[in-house]
């Protein structure tokens, strides 16, 4: 794993931290790294932590969003967390569209969303 | 006082060093964070086109002063075979090669002015500018500062 | 500074300094009666009149002793930090800028008056002791007007702030549920400060559900309505959800003619619906919204 990534387990959870700006290369190997975590795992659910970057442009969101078809594919839920105020906007008039991607405020909002909607799948 | 700064690209890696020397020229020209943000990323959709489709080019970042305004102009160049067909990158919902399309309408939208020459020749040259205006307060200051 | 220095000018700052040293004395010597000779100048000119004689007396007893220390001295950095005390203090009891200069220059003049008197009789020490005096009271009547009117300009951007985040509040109703009411003209310029403000609510009171109120807007048109969009995105990636309320028929129809889609948009019909649909979402765990 190379760059500034961290991917941890947690429970049924995945949190893969994004905590620096990385290069495309970074991101692939982010991305292919969480997959395959997520194979080995048998995580139900990955929380893609991205409060550290200053930026999010289209190859990272392309990424984000194949990180979560991986784990669709794989029977988890992806939910980001942390996408920053100015980011969040840039994004937006950029028409950076992360639907159907599940956003959170933070780790511990996206913790609490998959919780809640893993339980509620559960009791369907 | 025109800053420029100038970012040799050869490698994804060099993006890196893109991004970041975009969005602290904007902060010192007293862009809004959010603004430094948006222009960091449109350097970020340009600059990637150059690693990706020619492999090597060059990204030069101005500051521009005028009177009532201040501005900061980003050019990205390469020496490549051109885009085949300019209409159809500027256009959104373009692909193009692995499916990954051009990022130029994004970018075009992040600023305030965007043009683009590209020929088999010449390769390809991006502008695109990001403006501020100046309130008054701060015109003041300036004129004041020049005097003294 | 070697004991045999022959340049000229090294004999004349010696010879300034001690000049300096002697006026600056003089000075202090008859701060009483040259301060009050100042307070009846600034009181014939109607300067500071905003102020009450004690606390004019007050001020003046601080800047004539500032002055003559920065005098002695020649530190701009202390009349610099004396200069923005001073224009933190008269500032807010509405002192102008002109007042300001007023009584400084009043004073450098009473003070050059002392000096003449007292070294009239001797041309050229006269001569010397002005050369002296002259650049440093200039520099603190420079000084104290700039820092002063950098102080006023300060003043004004903060209201001005002010005055902004006021015509666009966001509040906090309760736990994790934001109102924002948009009223006016909703140009450009005014989305980014609304969206940054929203944005930045949503990450410091951990909202889940924002009630964007329109009733107080004027035209919506394709560039308002686009202008609201962008901040619903932006809050939603932000892990909020946003309900427009406000929303009249007219309007509504406004917005479906523009060729936008509006079954992106929770909507309600009034602010009240708009809060009734905040709590249900909530109840039933924020992010399950449609």
């Amino acid at each position: 794993m190379s760059g500034p990534v961290s991917i941890l387990s947690r429970g049924d959870y995945l949190i893969a931290s994004i905590q620096g700006d990385l290069s495309d290369a970074e991101v692939v190997e982010f991305r292919d790294d969480v997959a395959e975590r997520l194979g080995s795992h048998d995580a139900r659910g990955v929380v893609v932590e991205v409060a550290a970057l200053d930026v999010i442009d289209s190859f990272v969101a392309r990424a984000l969003r194949s990180i979560a078809v991986t784990a669709r594919l794989r029977g988890a839920e992806t939910v980001i967390a942390g996408i920053q105020p100015e980011v969040a906007i840039a994004m937006v008039h950029f028409k950076l569209d992360l639907a159907p991607l599940r956003t959170a405020l933070d780790l511990d909002d996206a913790l609490e969303l998959l919780q809640r909607s893993l339980y509620a799948r559960a009791n369907e | 006082m025109s800053e420029k700064v100038r970012v040799s690209i050869e490698s994804d890696g060099d993006l890196i060093k893109a991004r970041a020397a975009a969005r602290e020229l904007a902060l010192q020209l007293g862009f809004s964070r959010t603004d430094a943000t948006l222009i960091a990323t449109a350097v970020s959709e340009v600059g990637r086109n150059i690693v990706v489709h020619v492999g090597k080019g060059e990204l030069t970042m101005r500051s521009l002063h005028e009177s009532s305004r201040y501005g900061l102009e980003v050019v990205a160049e390469d020496r490549g075979v051109g885009i085949r067909d300019i209409q159809a990158a500027l256009d959104e919902g373009y692909a193009g090669r692995g499916g990954l399309g051009l990022g130029l309408p994004g970018a075009r939208r992040l600023m305030d002015e965007f043009h683009l020459e590209s020929d088999a020749d010449r390769g390809t040259k991006v502008a695109m500018t990001k403006w501020r205006v100046r309130d008054e307060l701060e015109r003041l200051r300036a004129r004041r500062r020049l005097r003294s | 500074m070697s004991s045999r220095s022959s340049s000229a000018e090294d004999v004349e700052s010696r010879v300034d300094d001690s000049l300096l040293r002697e006026l600056v004395s003089l000075l202090r010597d008859r701060r009483t009666e040259l301060r009050e000779e100042w307070v009846h100048r600034i009181t014939d000119a109607d300067l500071l009149n905003v102020m009450t004689p004690e606390e004019i007396f007050g001020e003046v007893t601080a800047v004539y002793d500032n002055y003559v220390d920065v005098l002695e001295t020649g530190s701009v950095e202390t009349l610099r930090a004396y200069a923005r005390d001073l224009s933190e203090r008269i500032i807010p009891r509405g002192v102008e800028t002109d007042e300001v200069l007023g009584i400084v220059l009043l004073l450098r003049d009473v003070l050059a008056r002392a000096l003449f008197v007292h070294y009239v009789r001797d041309g050229e020490l006269l001569n010397s002791i002005f050369n002296a005096y002259e650049p440093a009271a200039n520099r603190i009547a420079v000084t104290v007007s700039v820092s002063f009117v950098e102080e006023r300009e300060r003043v004004i951007r903060e209201q001005q702030e002010a005055i902004r985040e006021l015509s666009t509040p966001v509040l906090q109703v309760r736990n994790q549920l934001l109102i924002l009411p948009i009223i006016g003209v909703l140009d450009a310029e005014r989305a980014r400060q609304l969206t940054e403000q929203l944005l930045g609510a949503i990450q410091s009171s951990r909202a889940k559900v924002v009630v964007i109120d329109i009733t107080g807007v004027g035209t919506i048109d394709q560039a308002v309505a686009n202008h609201i969009f962008q901040a619903v995105e932006a809050a939603q990636l932000m892990g909020a959800s946003a309900i427009i309320t406000g929303l009249s028929a007219k309007i509504a129809q406004t917005i479906v003619e523009l060729g936008v889609d509006l079954s992106m948009l929770t909507t309600a019909g009034d602010l009240q619906g708009g809060l009734e649909e905040a709590e249900r979402i909530l109840g039933l765990g924020a992010t399950d919204a449609p």
